[in-house]
């Protein structure tokens, strides 16, 4: 796992590089979460 | 929402996750938050691969309510993209698999619109109007479909 990304409990595994989660996403869609919850 | 599984599924295997969090990810969040002008948690975009906003969720939302959402925003960034059939196929996915949601009544309006715009026939936004008769006539959605009828 690249050192930019976040696994949490409930399994989803958050990029934290928006830009880089755009170049690579290819014939996905980004979702881009802002938030204040615990991490 | 997230900590569903049905969520995490759907994200998971729909979208490239990226989190922005206002305190572990302050820089992030901020610089982010600036571009597309979202100064709220939580926010929730979905953006295409040209770095376009194609839908936007604010505020918490239940499960079924926030999947449904994720649903329109793929059928708003195939909207986008000028993929009618693709768009209309989703957007009813949205009707069909959560249809009691305030997006499917907004999924039931831009069916419409993206046969229109796949065919060119105005009949199908009469059908989309006569069609609010008897789903979701209490709806927004019914009103500006109205002009159709």
């Amino acid at each position: 796992m690249m050192e930019t990304e976040v696994t949490m409990a409930n399994d989803i595994t958050w990029g934290r590089d928006f830009d880089a989660a755009l170049s690579s996403a290819k014939d996905k869609l980004v979702l881009l979460d802002f938030t204040a919850a615990p991490m | 929402m997230y900590p569903d599984p049905r969520v995490v599924d759907y994200v998971t295997r729909h979208f490239v996750p990226v989190r922005a969090h206002v305190k572990d990810n302050a820089a992030a969040f901020k610089a982010l938050g600036d571009r597309f002008s979202a100064h709220w948690t939580p926010t929730t975009l979905i953006v295409d691969s040209t770095g376009a906003e194609r839908h936007r969720i604010e505020g918490f939302l239940p499960t079924d309510d926030f999947l449904s959402q994720l649903m329109l925003g793929e059928a708003k960034a195939a909207f986008a993209r000028q993929d009618y059939a693709a768009a209309e196929r989703l957007y009813r996915d949205v009707m069909d698999r959560l249809p009691n949601t305030d997006a499917a009544a907004e999924a039931q309006y831009w069916t419409g619109v993206s046969r229109y715009r796949a065919t060119n026939d105005a009949s199908a936004l009469k059908a989309t109007a006569q069609a609010f008769v008897q789903r979701y006539a209490d709806s927004t959605w019914a009103k500006k479909a109205s002009v159709w009828a």
